[in-house]
Protein backbone atom coordinates (compact mmCIF):
# COMPACT_ATOMS: atom_id res chain seq x y z
CA UNK A 1 0.00 0.00 0.00
CA UNK A 2 1.35 3.43 -0.87
CA UNK A 3 1.88 5.89 1.90
CA UNK A 4 -0.44 8.86 2.19
CA UNK A 5 2.34 11.42 2.06
CA UNK A 6 5.99 10.76 1.47
CA UNK A 7 9.24 12.52 0.70
CA UNK A 8 11.61 10.44 -1.37
CA UNK A 9 15.33 11.17 -1.50
CA UNK A 10 14.75 14.86 -0.96
CA UNK A 11 17.66 17.28 -1.16
CA UNK A 12 17.58 20.95 -0.44
CA UNK A 13 20.22 23.66 -0.73
CA UNK A 14 20.03 27.20 0.50
CA UNK A 15 22.23 29.75 -1.11
CA UNK A 16 22.89 33.32 -0.31
CA UNK A 17 23.74 36.10 -2.75
CA UNK A 18 22.62 36.53 -6.33
CA UNK A 19 24.17 36.88 -9.76
CA UNK A 20 26.85 39.32 -8.64
CA UNK A 21 27.79 37.69 -5.38
CA UNK A 22 28.74 34.06 -5.15
CA UNK A 23 27.32 32.99 -1.83
CA UNK A 24 28.13 29.87 0.09
CA UNK A 25 25.81 26.94 -0.35
CA UNK A 26 24.19 25.27 2.59
CA UNK A 27 23.32 21.63 1.97
CA UNK A 28 20.50 21.14 4.45
CA UNK A 29 18.77 17.98 3.25
CA UNK A 30 20.95 15.32 1.69
CA UNK A 31 18.50 12.75 0.50
CA UNK A 32 15.85 12.47 3.19
CA UNK A 33 13.13 9.85 2.83
CA UNK A 34 10.10 9.84 5.08
CA UNK A 35 6.69 8.22 4.79
CA UNK A 36 3.52 9.02 6.60
CA UNK A 37 0.93 6.28 6.42
CA UNK A 38 -2.81 6.83 6.57
CA UNK A 39 -3.90 7.61 10.12
CA UNK A 40 -0.39 7.26 11.48
CA UNK A 41 1.28 9.65 13.88
CA UNK A 42 4.91 10.03 12.95
CA UNK A 43 7.34 11.92 15.17
CA UNK A 44 10.31 13.66 13.62
CA UNK A 45 13.12 14.47 16.00
CA UNK A 46 16.64 15.78 15.54
CA UNK A 47 18.97 18.46 16.69
CA UNK A 48 18.12 22.12 16.24
CA UNK A 49 18.97 23.39 12.78
CA UNK A 50 19.25 19.95 11.21
CA UNK A 51 16.49 20.60 8.68
CA UNK A 52 13.30 19.27 10.24
CA UNK A 53 11.27 22.36 9.45
CA UNK A 54 12.71 22.43 5.96
CA UNK A 55 11.49 18.89 5.36
CA UNK A 56 8.15 19.92 6.82
CA UNK A 57 7.83 22.85 4.40
CA UNK A 58 8.74 20.60 1.50
CA UNK A 59 6.14 18.01 2.52
CA UNK A 60 3.61 20.84 2.69
CA UNK A 61 4.45 21.89 -0.85
CA UNK A 62 5.60 25.32 0.35
CA UNK A 63 9.10 24.79 -1.00
CA UNK A 64 10.29 22.69 -3.88
CA UNK A 65 13.04 20.19 -3.25
CA UNK A 66 16.18 20.68 -5.35
CA UNK A 67 16.28 16.95 -5.84
CA UNK A 68 13.83 14.16 -5.09
CA UNK A 69 10.05 14.30 -4.90
CA UNK A 70 7.08 14.50 -2.63
CA UNK A 71 4.28 12.02 -3.25
CA UNK A 72 0.71 12.41 -2.12
CA UNK A 73 -1.41 9.29 -2.56
CA UNK A 74 1.19 7.89 -4.89
CA UNK A 75 1.44 10.90 -7.14
CA UNK A 76 4.25 13.45 -7.39
CA UNK A 77 2.82 16.76 -6.17
CA UNK A 78 4.86 18.77 -8.66
CA UNK A 79 3.18 16.82 -11.47
CA UNK A 80 -0.34 17.45 -10.23
CA UNK A 81 -2.61 19.72 -12.24
CA UNK A 82 -4.61 22.57 -10.71
CA UNK A 83 -7.55 20.54 -9.44
CA UNK A 84 -5.40 17.75 -8.04
CA UNK A 85 -3.08 20.20 -6.39
CA UNK A 86 -6.03 21.92 -4.74
CA UNK A 87 -7.02 18.52 -3.30
CA UNK A 88 -3.51 18.04 -1.96
CA UNK A 89 -3.52 21.59 -0.58
CA UNK A 90 -6.77 20.95 1.24
CA UNK A 91 -5.63 17.59 2.62
CA UNK A 92 -2.26 18.57 4.06
CA UNK A 93 -2.44 21.24 6.73
CA UNK A 94 -0.01 22.76 9.22
CA UNK A 95 0.34 24.14 12.74
CA UNK A 96 3.49 26.18 13.39
CA UNK A 97 5.52 26.80 16.52
CA UNK A 98 5.46 30.57 16.52
CA UNK A 99 1.89 31.03 17.63
CA UNK A 100 1.68 34.82 17.41
CA UNK A 101 3.50 34.82 14.07
CA UNK A 102 1.28 32.29 12.37
CA UNK A 103 -1.85 34.41 12.41
CA UNK A 104 -2.45 37.67 10.60
CA UNK A 105 -2.79 40.22 13.42
CA UNK A 106 -5.35 42.15 11.38
CA UNK A 107 -7.85 39.31 11.18
CA UNK A 108 -10.29 37.98 13.77
CA UNK A 109 -10.16 34.35 14.86
CA UNK A 110 -13.25 33.71 12.76
CA UNK A 111 -11.62 35.16 9.66
CA UNK A 112 -8.44 33.19 10.35
CA UNK A 113 -10.30 29.90 10.62
CA UNK A 114 -12.63 30.96 7.83
CA UNK A 115 -9.79 31.47 5.37
CA UNK A 116 -9.40 27.80 4.35
CA UNK A 117 -13.19 27.42 4.40
CA UNK A 118 -13.59 30.27 1.92
CA UNK A 119 -10.83 28.98 -0.30
CA UNK A 120 -11.69 25.30 -0.32
CA UNK A 121 -15.46 25.36 -0.08
CA UNK A 122 -16.10 28.56 -2.02
CA UNK A 123 -18.30 30.14 0.62
CA UNK A 124 -18.67 33.80 1.55
CA UNK A 125 -16.60 35.40 4.29
CA UNK A 126 -19.65 35.82 6.47
CA UNK A 127 -20.65 32.19 6.14
CA UNK A 128 -17.06 31.12 6.78
CA UNK A 129 -16.99 33.08 10.04
CA UNK A 130 -20.26 31.41 11.12
CA UNK A 131 -18.84 28.01 10.32
CA UNK A 132 -15.72 28.77 12.35
CA UNK A 133 -17.76 28.87 15.56
CA UNK A 134 -18.40 25.13 15.92
CA UNK A 135 -14.73 24.56 15.07
CA UNK A 136 -13.71 26.87 17.88
CA UNK A 137 -15.90 24.86 20.25
CA UNK A 138 -14.27 21.65 19.09
CA UNK A 139 -10.86 22.92 20.11
CA UNK A 140 -12.14 24.01 23.50
CA UNK A 141 -12.81 27.69 22.89
CA UNK A 142 -16.09 29.59 22.72
CA UNK A 143 -18.02 30.24 19.53
CA UNK A 144 -18.08 33.94 20.40
CA UNK A 145 -14.27 33.98 20.33
CA UNK A 146 -14.57 34.15 16.54
CA UNK A 147 -14.91 37.91 16.82
CA UNK A 148 -11.74 38.42 18.84
CA UNK A 149 -8.38 39.51 17.43
CA UNK A 150 -5.17 37.53 18.07
CA UNK A 151 -3.72 39.82 20.78
CA UNK A 152 -6.75 39.03 22.94
CA UNK A 153 -5.92 35.32 23.11
CA UNK A 154 -3.30 33.64 25.29
CA UNK A 155 -0.62 31.57 23.60
CA UNK A 156 -2.40 28.30 24.27
CA UNK A 157 -5.74 29.65 23.08
CA UNK A 158 -4.17 31.02 19.94
CA UNK A 159 -2.57 27.66 19.22
CA UNK A 160 -6.07 26.17 19.49
CA UNK A 161 -7.22 28.72 16.90
CA UNK A 162 -4.41 27.54 14.64
CA UNK A 163 -5.41 23.92 15.21
CA UNK A 164 -8.98 24.81 14.33
CA UNK A 165 -7.75 26.45 11.14
CA UNK A 166 -5.82 23.31 10.26
CA UNK A 167 -8.89 21.17 10.95
CA UNK A 168 -11.26 23.40 8.99
CA UNK A 169 -10.66 21.99 5.50
CA UNK A 170 -11.07 18.42 6.82
CA UNK A 171 -7.52 17.38 6.00
CA UNK A 172 -5.95 13.95 6.03
CA UNK A 173 -2.56 14.97 7.39
CA UNK A 174 -1.51 17.74 9.73
CA UNK A 175 2.12 18.77 10.15
CA UNK A 176 2.81 20.08 13.65
CA UNK A 177 6.12 21.94 13.52
CA UNK A 178 7.17 22.33 17.16
CA UNK A 179 3.55 23.17 17.73
CA UNK A 180 3.71 23.06 21.51
CA UNK A 181 7.32 24.09 22.09
CA UNK A 182 6.55 27.72 22.77
CA UNK A 183 3.88 26.91 25.37
CA UNK A 184 4.46 26.30 29.07
CA UNK A 185 4.20 22.75 30.44
CA UNK A 186 0.62 22.88 31.66
CA UNK A 187 -0.74 24.48 28.49
CA UNK A 188 1.41 22.14 26.45
CA UNK A 189 -0.17 19.12 28.14
CA UNK A 190 -3.68 20.44 27.46
CA UNK A 191 -2.97 21.16 23.81
CA UNK A 192 -1.45 17.69 23.44
CA UNK A 193 -4.56 16.22 25.03
CA UNK A 194 -6.60 18.03 22.39
CA UNK A 195 -4.37 16.74 19.63
CA UNK A 196 -4.78 13.19 20.95
CA UNK A 197 -8.54 13.63 21.11
CA UNK A 198 -8.70 14.89 17.53
CA UNK A 199 -6.69 11.89 16.47
CA UNK A 200 -8.98 9.45 18.20
CA UNK A 201 -12.04 11.09 16.71
CA UNK A 202 -10.92 11.68 13.17
CA UNK A 203 -8.19 9.17 12.47
CA UNK A 204 -5.97 11.85 10.97
CA UNK A 205 -2.33 11.27 10.14
CA UNK A 206 0.20 13.49 11.88
CA UNK A 207 3.76 14.53 11.37
CA UNK A 208 4.88 15.75 14.74
CA UNK A 209 8.15 17.68 14.48
CA UNK A 210 9.74 18.28 17.85
CA UNK A 211 13.01 18.29 19.65
CA UNK A 212 11.25 17.27 22.84
CA UNK A 213 11.41 13.49 22.84
CA UNK A 214 8.82 13.23 25.59
CA UNK A 215 6.16 14.90 23.51
CA UNK A 216 6.85 12.58 20.64
CA UNK A 217 7.02 9.51 22.85
CA UNK A 218 3.56 10.06 24.26
CA UNK A 219 1.85 10.75 20.97
CA UNK A 220 3.43 8.96 18.07
CA UNK A 221 3.21 5.51 16.50
CA UNK A 222 6.59 5.85 14.86
CA UNK A 223 9.61 8.04 15.43
CA UNK A 224 12.09 9.17 12.81
CA UNK A 225 15.46 10.64 13.72
CA UNK A 226 16.98 13.20 11.42
CA UNK A 227 20.73 13.55 11.46
CA UNK A 228 23.23 14.83 8.92
CA UNK A 229 20.52 15.79 6.45
CA UNK A 230 18.97 12.35 6.21
CA UNK A 231 16.54 10.25 8.19
CA UNK A 232 19.11 8.30 10.16
CA UNK A 233 16.81 5.95 12.00
CA UNK A 234 13.19 5.04 12.20
CA UNK A 235 11.62 3.07 15.01
CA UNK A 236 8.32 2.12 16.58
CA UNK A 237 9.01 4.12 19.71
CA UNK A 238 11.45 6.52 21.30
CA UNK A 239 12.61 3.69 23.57
CA UNK A 240 13.81 1.56 20.66
CA UNK A 241 15.25 4.61 19.00
CA UNK A 242 17.25 5.26 22.15
CA UNK A 243 18.84 1.83 21.78
CA UNK A 244 19.58 2.05 18.07
CA UNK A 245 19.97 5.76 17.40
CA UNK A 246 23.59 6.02 18.50
CA UNK A 247 25.35 9.16 19.63
CA UNK A 248 22.88 11.77 18.40
CA UNK A 249 19.91 10.36 20.22
CA UNK A 250 22.01 9.82 23.33
CA UNK A 251 22.93 13.50 23.29
CA UNK A 252 19.31 14.46 22.81
CA UNK A 253 18.28 12.32 25.75
CA UNK A 254 20.94 13.90 27.91
CA UNK A 255 19.99 17.42 26.99
CA UNK A 256 16.36 16.89 27.96
CA UNK A 257 14.98 19.13 30.66
CA UNK A 258 14.66 17.41 34.07
CA UNK A 259 12.22 14.59 34.63
CA UNK A 260 8.83 14.87 33.08
CA UNK A 261 6.03 12.43 32.47
CA UNK A 262 7.01 9.51 30.32
CA UNK A 263 10.72 10.10 30.46
CA UNK A 264 11.50 7.01 32.52
CA UNK A 265 9.64 4.92 30.02
CA UNK A 266 12.39 5.09 27.44
CA UNK A 267 15.54 5.81 29.34
CA UNK B 1 -5.43 52.95 16.56
CA UNK B 2 -7.15 56.21 15.75
CA UNK B 3 -7.80 57.00 19.41
CA UNK B 4 -4.19 56.28 20.33
CA UNK B 5 -3.12 58.62 17.56
CA UNK B 6 -5.26 61.47 18.76
CA UNK B 7 -4.04 61.27 22.35
CA UNK B 8 -1.01 63.40 21.60
CA UNK B 9 -1.53 67.16 21.56
CA UNK B 10 1.13 67.75 18.94
CA UNK B 11 -0.57 65.27 16.64
CA UNK B 12 -3.95 66.88 17.19
CA UNK B 13 -2.54 70.35 16.57
CA UNK B 14 -0.74 69.31 13.39
CA UNK B 15 -3.83 67.51 12.12
CA UNK B 16 -5.96 70.61 12.67
CA UNK B 17 -3.37 72.76 10.92
CA UNK B 18 -3.08 70.41 7.98
CA UNK B 19 -6.83 70.08 7.60
CA UNK B 20 -7.11 73.89 7.50
CA UNK B 21 -4.23 74.24 5.02
CA UNK B 22 -5.60 71.39 2.92
CA UNK B 23 -9.12 72.84 2.87
CA UNK B 24 -7.83 76.30 1.97
CA UNK B 25 -5.72 74.83 -0.81
CA UNK B 26 -8.58 72.77 -2.21
CA UNK B 27 -11.14 75.56 -2.08
CA UNK B 28 -8.76 78.37 -3.05
CA UNK B 29 -10.65 79.42 -6.21
CA UNK B 30 -13.88 79.91 -4.25
CA UNK B 31 -12.47 81.99 -1.40
CA UNK B 32 -13.04 85.30 -3.21
CA UNK B 33 -9.34 86.11 -3.32
CA UNK B 34 -7.83 88.31 -6.02
CA UNK B 35 -6.17 86.62 -8.99
CA UNK B 36 -2.73 85.52 -7.74
CA UNK B 37 -1.13 86.11 -11.11
CA UNK B 38 -2.63 89.52 -11.85
CA UNK B 39 0.11 92.14 -12.14
CA UNK B 40 -0.72 95.66 -11.01
CA UNK B 41 2.37 97.83 -10.94
CA UNK B 42 0.42 100.77 -9.58
CA UNK B 43 -0.01 98.90 -6.30
CA UNK B 44 3.38 97.27 -6.02
CA UNK B 45 4.85 96.56 -2.59
CA UNK B 46 1.69 97.78 -0.91
CA UNK B 47 1.51 97.26 2.86
CA UNK B 48 -1.17 95.14 4.51
CA UNK B 49 -4.54 96.75 4.22
CA UNK B 50 -8.20 96.10 3.57
CA UNK B 51 -7.71 95.42 -0.17
CA UNK B 52 -4.67 93.20 0.31
CA UNK B 53 -4.66 91.54 3.73
CA UNK B 54 -0.96 90.69 3.52
CA UNK B 55 -0.03 93.41 1.08
CA UNK B 56 1.35 92.96 -2.44
CA UNK B 57 4.67 91.90 -3.94
CA UNK B 58 7.02 93.72 -6.31
CA UNK B 59 4.59 93.25 -9.22
CA UNK B 60 1.56 94.31 -7.22
CA UNK B 61 0.20 90.76 -6.89
CA UNK B 62 -1.79 89.90 -3.78
CA UNK B 63 0.50 88.05 -1.35
CA UNK B 64 -2.30 86.21 0.47
CA UNK B 65 -3.72 84.94 -2.82
CA UNK B 66 -0.28 83.78 -3.90
CA UNK B 67 0.27 82.01 -0.59
CA UNK B 68 -3.07 80.22 -0.82
CA UNK B 69 -2.65 79.19 -4.44
CA UNK B 70 0.97 78.34 -3.70
CA UNK B 71 -0.26 75.82 -1.16
CA UNK B 72 -2.10 74.08 -3.97
CA UNK B 73 1.08 73.80 -6.00
CA UNK B 74 3.31 72.69 -3.12
CA UNK B 75 0.99 70.17 -1.54
CA UNK B 76 -0.38 68.94 -4.85
CA UNK B 77 3.05 68.26 -6.29
CA UNK B 78 4.18 66.45 -3.14
CA UNK B 79 1.16 64.17 -3.26
CA UNK B 80 1.77 63.50 -6.93
CA UNK B 81 5.34 62.48 -6.10
CA UNK B 82 4.20 60.28 -3.24
CA UNK B 83 1.60 58.59 -5.40
CA UNK B 84 4.20 57.81 -8.05
CA UNK B 85 6.59 56.50 -5.42
CA UNK B 86 3.94 54.49 -3.59
CA UNK B 87 2.96 52.72 -6.79
CA UNK B 88 6.35 52.25 -8.38
CA UNK B 89 8.54 51.59 -5.36
CA UNK B 90 6.07 49.21 -3.79
CA UNK B 91 5.98 47.26 -7.01
CA UNK B 92 9.75 47.25 -7.55
CA UNK B 93 10.53 46.47 -3.91
CA UNK B 94 7.97 43.69 -3.62
CA UNK B 95 9.11 42.06 -6.83
CA UNK B 96 12.73 42.21 -5.65
CA UNK B 97 11.87 40.80 -2.25
CA UNK B 98 9.41 38.10 -3.24
CA UNK B 99 11.00 36.92 -6.47
CA UNK B 100 14.55 37.15 -5.18
CA UNK B 101 17.58 35.74 -6.95
CA UNK B 102 18.87 37.52 -10.04
CA UNK B 103 15.81 39.79 -10.32
CA UNK B 104 16.45 41.00 -6.79
CA UNK B 105 20.14 41.62 -7.50
CA UNK B 106 19.42 43.63 -10.63
CA UNK B 107 16.77 45.82 -8.99
CA UNK B 108 18.95 46.39 -5.96
CA UNK B 109 22.01 47.38 -7.99
CA UNK B 110 19.87 49.89 -9.89
CA UNK B 111 18.72 51.25 -6.55
CA UNK B 112 22.33 51.50 -5.39
CA UNK B 113 23.18 53.62 -8.40
CA UNK B 114 20.34 56.02 -7.65
CA UNK B 115 21.23 56.11 -3.97
CA UNK B 116 24.89 56.94 -4.57
CA UNK B 117 24.22 60.58 -5.44
CA UNK B 118 22.95 63.24 -3.07
CA UNK B 119 19.28 63.71 -3.90
CA UNK B 120 19.40 67.44 -4.54
CA UNK B 121 22.33 67.16 -6.95
CA UNK B 122 20.69 64.28 -8.75
CA UNK B 123 17.40 66.17 -8.94
CA UNK B 124 19.20 69.18 -10.41
CA UNK B 125 20.83 66.86 -12.91
CA UNK B 126 17.45 65.44 -13.97
CA UNK B 127 15.91 68.91 -14.21
CA UNK B 128 18.87 69.85 -16.36
CA UNK B 129 18.06 67.00 -18.72
CA UNK B 130 14.27 67.20 -18.62
CA UNK B 131 14.02 70.99 -18.50
CA UNK B 132 12.47 73.23 -15.87
CA UNK B 133 8.82 73.24 -14.87
CA UNK B 134 6.61 71.65 -12.26
CA UNK B 135 6.07 68.32 -14.03
CA UNK B 136 9.78 67.83 -14.46
CA UNK B 137 10.46 68.71 -10.84
CA UNK B 138 7.91 66.10 -9.81
CA UNK B 139 9.59 63.56 -12.07
CA UNK B 140 13.07 64.50 -10.87
CA UNK B 141 12.17 64.16 -7.21
CA UNK B 142 10.40 60.88 -7.92
CA UNK B 143 13.51 59.60 -9.72
CA UNK B 144 15.76 60.58 -6.87
CA UNK B 145 13.60 59.08 -4.13
CA UNK B 146 12.00 55.92 -5.46
CA UNK B 147 15.09 53.76 -4.80
CA UNK B 148 15.07 54.53 -1.12
CA UNK B 149 11.46 53.40 -0.77
CA UNK B 150 11.99 50.39 -2.99
CA UNK B 151 14.76 49.25 -0.64
CA UNK B 152 12.57 49.55 2.38
CA UNK B 153 9.66 47.79 0.72
CA UNK B 154 12.03 45.01 -0.31
CA UNK B 155 13.09 44.64 3.31
CA UNK B 156 9.46 44.38 4.37
CA UNK B 157 8.79 41.86 1.58
CA UNK B 158 11.74 39.74 2.65
CA UNK B 159 10.58 39.65 6.22
CA UNK B 160 7.02 38.88 5.15
CA UNK B 161 8.02 36.14 2.75
CA UNK B 162 9.02 33.68 5.44
CA UNK B 163 6.51 34.98 7.99
CA UNK B 164 4.54 32.01 9.25
CA UNK B 165 1.17 33.57 8.66
CA UNK B 166 1.95 34.01 4.99
CA UNK B 167 2.96 30.35 4.82
CA UNK B 168 -0.14 29.39 6.78
CA UNK B 169 -2.30 31.40 4.39
CA UNK B 170 -0.76 29.56 1.46
CA UNK B 171 -1.49 26.25 3.14
CA UNK B 172 -5.03 27.51 3.69
CA UNK B 173 -5.28 27.81 -0.08
CA UNK B 174 -4.90 31.58 -0.51
CA UNK B 175 -2.95 32.41 -3.66
CA UNK B 176 -2.06 35.18 -6.07
CA UNK B 177 -4.08 38.34 -5.84
CA UNK B 178 -5.98 37.30 -2.70
CA UNK B 179 -2.71 36.65 -0.91
CA UNK B 180 -1.47 40.12 -1.83
CA UNK B 181 -4.74 41.86 -1.02
CA UNK B 182 -5.48 40.02 2.23
CA UNK B 183 -2.06 39.58 3.75
CA UNK B 184 0.76 41.37 2.01
CA UNK B 185 -0.49 44.87 1.22
CA UNK B 186 -2.20 45.33 4.60
CA UNK B 187 1.11 44.52 6.26
CA UNK B 188 3.08 46.87 4.03
CA UNK B 189 0.67 49.78 3.86
CA UNK B 190 1.05 51.14 7.40
CA UNK B 191 4.82 51.13 7.18
CA UNK B 192 4.90 52.80 3.77
CA UNK B 193 2.31 55.31 5.01
CA UNK B 194 4.43 56.27 7.99
CA UNK B 195 7.54 56.66 5.88
CA UNK B 196 5.67 58.75 3.35
CA UNK B 197 4.22 61.04 6.01
CA UNK B 198 7.64 61.52 7.56
CA UNK B 199 9.00 62.35 4.12
CA UNK B 200 6.33 64.81 2.95
CA UNK B 201 8.06 67.73 4.62
CA UNK B 202 11.38 66.81 3.12
CA UNK B 203 9.85 66.61 -0.35
CA UNK B 204 8.08 69.95 0.01
CA UNK B 205 11.45 71.47 0.81
CA UNK B 206 12.83 69.85 -2.32
CA UNK B 207 10.11 71.28 -4.54
CA UNK B 208 10.49 74.70 -2.93
CA UNK B 209 14.28 74.49 -3.11
CA UNK B 210 14.35 73.69 -6.81
CA UNK B 211 11.79 76.41 -7.52
CA UNK B 212 13.78 78.87 -5.46
CA UNK B 213 16.80 78.10 -7.63
CA UNK B 214 14.66 78.82 -10.67
CA UNK B 215 14.65 75.20 -11.78
CA UNK B 216 11.15 74.30 -10.74
CA UNK B 217 7.87 76.10 -10.90
CA UNK B 218 8.16 79.01 -13.30
CA UNK B 219 6.78 82.48 -12.64
CA UNK B 220 4.11 83.73 -12.68
CA UNK B 221 2.69 80.50 -11.22
CA UNK B 222 2.42 80.89 -7.45
CA UNK B 223 4.60 78.58 -5.37
CA UNK B 224 6.26 79.12 -1.98
CA UNK B 225 9.80 78.55 -3.18
CA UNK B 226 9.26 80.92 -6.11
CA UNK B 227 7.84 83.52 -3.73
CA UNK B 228 10.95 83.33 -1.56
CA UNK B 229 13.10 83.57 -4.66
CA UNK B 230 11.21 86.66 -5.83
CA UNK B 231 11.47 88.25 -2.39
CA UNK B 232 15.25 87.94 -2.24
CA UNK B 233 15.90 91.37 -3.66
CA UNK B 234 13.66 93.01 -1.06
CA UNK B 235 14.97 91.16 1.97
CA UNK B 236 16.07 94.38 3.70
CA UNK B 237 13.25 96.67 2.67
CA UNK B 238 10.27 94.31 2.64
CA UNK B 239 11.27 91.34 4.83
CA UNK B 240 7.66 90.22 5.26
CA UNK B 241 7.61 89.09 1.60
CA UNK B 242 10.09 86.41 2.51
CA UNK B 243 8.67 85.79 5.95
CA UNK B 244 5.17 84.73 4.82
CA UNK B 245 6.10 81.93 2.42
CA UNK B 246 8.96 80.90 4.74
CA UNK B 247 6.56 80.59 7.63
CA UNK B 248 4.10 78.69 5.47
CA UNK B 249 6.74 76.13 4.52
CA UNK B 250 7.98 75.88 8.09
CA UNK B 251 4.54 75.29 9.57
CA UNK B 252 3.38 72.75 7.01
CA UNK B 253 6.65 70.80 7.01
CA UNK B 254 6.67 70.69 10.78
CA UNK B 255 3.04 69.63 10.92
CA UNK B 256 3.68 66.73 8.55
CA UNK B 257 6.72 65.63 10.53
CA UNK B 258 4.84 65.69 13.81
CA UNK B 259 1.98 63.80 12.24
CA UNK B 260 4.39 61.20 10.88
CA UNK B 261 5.99 60.75 14.28
CA UNK B 262 2.62 60.39 15.95
CA UNK B 263 1.42 57.98 13.30
CA UNK B 264 4.50 55.84 13.74
CA UNK B 265 4.15 55.72 17.50
CA UNK B 266 0.45 54.93 17.33
CA UNK B 267 0.89 52.17 14.77
CA UNK B 268 3.86 50.84 16.66
CA UNK B 269 1.90 50.61 19.88
CA UNK B 270 -1.05 48.96 18.16
CA UNK B 271 1.27 46.33 16.70
CA UNK B 272 0.47 47.32 13.14
CA UNK B 273 4.06 48.15 12.37
CA UNK B 274 5.64 44.75 12.25
CA UNK B 275 9.06 46.26 11.77
CA UNK B 276 10.00 49.51 13.41
CA UNK B 277 10.67 52.00 10.66
CA UNK B 278 13.50 54.50 11.00
N1 LIG C 1 15.02 30.16 3.76
C1 LIG C 1 16.25 29.81 4.18
N2 LIG C 1 17.34 30.40 3.65
C2 LIG C 1 18.59 30.06 4.05
N3 LIG C 1 18.85 29.14 4.99
C3 LIG C 1 17.80 28.51 5.57
C4 LIG C 1 16.46 28.81 5.20
N4 LIG C 1 15.64 28.04 5.94
C5 LIG C 1 16.43 27.29 6.73
N5 LIG C 1 17.72 27.55 6.52
C6 LIG C 1 18.85 26.90 7.18
O1 LIG C 1 18.67 25.51 7.06
C7 LIG C 1 19.04 24.85 8.26
C8 LIG C 1 17.90 23.97 8.71
O2 LIG C 1 16.83 24.78 9.17
P1 LIG C 1 15.49 24.19 9.76
O3 LIG C 1 14.67 25.35 10.19
O4 LIG C 1 14.90 23.27 8.79
O5 LIG C 1 16.02 23.39 11.02
P2 LIG C 1 15.18 22.68 12.18
O6 LIG C 1 15.67 21.30 12.28
O7 LIG C 1 13.74 22.89 11.99
O8 LIG C 1 15.67 23.46 13.46
P3 LIG C 1 14.85 23.83 14.80
O9 LIG C 1 14.80 22.60 15.62
O10 LIG C 1 15.72 24.90 15.42
O11 LIG C 1 13.52 24.32 14.38
C9 LIG C 1 19.44 25.91 9.24
O12 LIG C 1 20.85 25.95 9.30
C10 LIG C 1 18.88 27.18 8.66
O13 LIG C 1 19.72 28.25 8.96
MG1 LIG D 1 12.24 24.02 13.01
Amino acid sequence: MTALLSAVDVQRFYRRGGIFRRGERLHVLKGATLEIGRGKAVGLVGRSGCGKSTLGRILLGLERPDWGSVFFKGKDISAKDGGEFAKFRKSVQVVFQNVQGSVNPRMTAGEIIGEPLRNFFGISKREAVERSRPLLEQVGLKGSDADKFPPHFSGGELQRVCIARALAPEPEVIVFDEAVSSLDMVVQARVLELVQKIRDERGLAFLFISHDLRVVAGLCDEVALMDGGVIAARERSVATLAKTGGATIARMLESLPPAGPGERAFR
Amino acid sequence: MSTALLQKNTVRLSLVLLVIVGAVAVFAPWLGLPDPEEVNLAEKLAPSGPGHLLGTDHLGRDVLARLVFGARTSIGSVFAILLLIALFSTLAGSVAGFVGGAVDSVIMRICDIFLTFPTLILAMFFVGILGTGLTNVILAIFLTHWAWYARIVRGIALSLKSREYILAAKVAGTRGFSLVARHILPAMAPQVLVLATLDIGHMMLHVAGLSFLGLGVQPPMPEWGVMIGDARQFIWTEPQLMLYPGLAIFIVVMAFNLLGDGLRDALDRSGMLEERVR
